[in-house]
């Protein structure tokens, strides 16, 4: 417990910039969307008529005149790529910041098992990703009853659920890296997220490299796939789940043998 | 008991040089003194002992435990004290002793604010702000705080000043006294000869000496210095570290006593003095022996 307290402790400037950030602009977008729900039936035609770019982005199959499909695309890019990119950061410096602040000297000579360790920090993520979902969850619910739109409990949720899922996926396979790594986990973090959300917008562009949406936690994230179906794709999820998962055992066999030299 | 025990400890780093081989034995009590110069071996030795490194061949022990099976049990037990320690940032001095101690379970407040007061520091400070000298002092209390049997320390001294030092041995040696084992890196020659009961040497990943101090200060080799003219004497057998000036000459002589006296007779000595060489020339005297039988 004294180690996630820490974990949090010392991550939380990170965590209230980058939730606060998306935030600002989820509620941006929330709070525009009465002003342009008039115009959204010209522009939806507009937006679904770009070819490959509508398809890269799911906007060929959803009504912008909806809150819901407006909010899929603006608002699910914002919080996709944001919440990703948050993840990813988070634990790709989780474990070899230690070694590049040249800590991990101090932390593993005291009584604590490097299990003990891995599984604190991972805790300590995960605890961070979740309350930061949960804060933006309750700031969307509550702005949008603020604009009186009526709320799509299911679809927003899954959709929310989704990413949630996404995040905690990106985690797992930053947090396996972390353990290989010595330094440089910012640049990992963000080369991993930005590379999977591309993944899946080549994806959705070539039909020939579909396959790689489930490489990537973007290709269960598709809003406009979600508000058709109300549903998650569940086994693009435990495909992504089990990567999140070799990921981490692949760490804590890496960092249990590791030799520490700062 | 034996509170240190290394056995055949080996650690290779490919092309770069570990440790080799390495044996010793320190008894629980002892304040017991490791020298050598940057890079002979002595971190890795350190290292290897709190299982920061996975040793490549050999064992060691620390009050009977296993350094590779057993290490939360043996960190339990000791207090480390790193050459350059690195602490969290953001945090102040308080936070960091107190989360130390909260990694070791152990409520250790009235030991901390002892220390701190002994050792001048301001727990309310942050430790980024801190000189490498408080910096140096934060790393001394989370090492003693919880009141360790076995005190690791690698190069202690650096960064601080002499008063500082004087006190910090001082709590060394109280703690000994009370029954704790001081393992004492350095190489600073000094340090180790006045506080220690017993040293070894470390060279290139191997030791070449372990012994006493008085008996590492009995070695064969003495400060011969002489004046006058000694331009007829010749080189010998078994000077080394010689310096020559205008009218005199200082050097180790470890060769034979006859052979040196004889060539002495053949100069005009105004003044002689043979004495024990301190533990730098020992030092320097197994250093050059090693080189000599390679």
């Amino acid at each position: 417990m004294t180690l996630i307290k820490h974990e949090l402790k010392q991550g939380r400037f990170s965590f209230l910039i980058w939730t606060g950030s998306i935030c600002f602009l989820l509620l941006i977008c929330i709070f525009l969307f009465p002003q342009i729900k008039e115009q959204m039936s010209g522009v939806n035609k507009l937006f679904s008529s770009m070819g490959a770019f509508s398809v890269a982005f799911g906007m060929d199959k959803l009504n912008f005149g909806t809150f819901i499909g407006f909010y899929a695309v603006e608002c699910g890019n914002i919080l996709g790529l944001g919440g990703a990119l948050y993840a990813s950061v988070c634990a790709a410096n989780i474990l070899c910041k230690e070694e590049k602040e040249r800590t991990s000297e101090f932390l593993l000579t005291h009584p604590i098992k490097r299990t003990h360790i891995l599984s604190s920090k991972l805790i300590a993520v995960i605890i961070q990703i979740i309350s930061m979902n949960g804060i933006i969850f309750m700031l969307v619910i509550l702005s949008t009853l603020w604009i009186q739109e009526p709320i799509p409990w299911s679809q927003l949720t899954l959709i929310h659920l989704a990413y949630f899922i996404l995040q905690i996926e990106l985690a797992g396979i930053c947090f396996g890296f972390s353990a290989f790594i010595r330094k440089n986990g910012l640049s990992m973090g963000l080369g991993i997220a930005l590379m999977m959300y591309f993944l899946n917008l080549i994806a959705n562009m070539t039909e020939s490299v579909k396959f790689l949406k489930l490489f990537t936690p973007f290709g269960y994230c598709e809003s406009a796939d979600i508000i058709a179906s109300t549903a998650l794709d569940l086994p693009k999820i435990i495909i992504g789940l089990c990567f999140a998962t070799i990921a981490i055992l692949l760490a804590t066999y890496k960092y249990c043998k590791k030799d520490i030299y700062a | 008991m034996e509170a240190i025990k290394i056995q055949n400890l080996t650690k290779n780093y490919g092309k770069a040089r570990g440790i080799n081989h390495i044996n010793l034995s320190i008894e629980e009590g002892e304040f017991f003194g490791f020298i050598g110069p940057n890079g002979a071996g002595k971190s890795t030795t350190i290292r290897t002992l709190l299982g920061l490194i996975h040793p490549t061949e050999g064992n060691a022990f620390i009050f009977g435990l296993d350094i590779t099976k057993d290490k939360d049990k043996i960190l339990e037990q000791v207090g480390y004290l790193p050459s350059d320690a690195s602490f969290y940032s953001g945090m102040k001095v308080k936070e960091l002793l107190k989360l130390s101690a909260d990694l070791r379970k152990r409520n250790c407040d009235e030991n901390a604010r002892l220390l701190c007061e002994r050792l001048q520091l301001d727990v309310n400070r942050k430790i980024e702000d801190l000189s490498f000298g408080n910096r140096k002092k934060v790393a001394i209390i989370c090492a003693l705080q919880h009141d360790p049997r076995l005190l690791i320390l690698d190069e202690p001294t650096s960064g601080l000043d002499p008063l500082m030092q004087m006190e910090f041995f001082k709590i060394l040696k109280e703690r000994n006294e009370n029954g704790v084992t001081i393992f004492l890196s350095s190489h600073i020659l000094s340090e180790i000869q006045h506080n220690c009961s017993r040293a070894a040497i470390i060279k290139e990943g191997e030791i070449i000496v372990s012994d006493r101090i008085e008996e590492l200060s009995k070695t064969k080799a003495k400060r011969i210095t002489i004046r006058g003219d000694i331009s007829s004497l010749p080189d010998l057998n078994g000077i080394q570290d010689k310096i020559d000036s205008d009218n005199s000459s200082s050097f180790l002589y470890s060769g034979e006593w006859n052979t040196l006296l004889h060539a002495l007779a053949g100069c005009s000595i105004t003044d002689l003095s043979i004495i024990e060489p301190d533990l730098e020339e020992i030092f320097y005297h197994y250093y050059k022996k090693e080189e000599e039988k390679l």
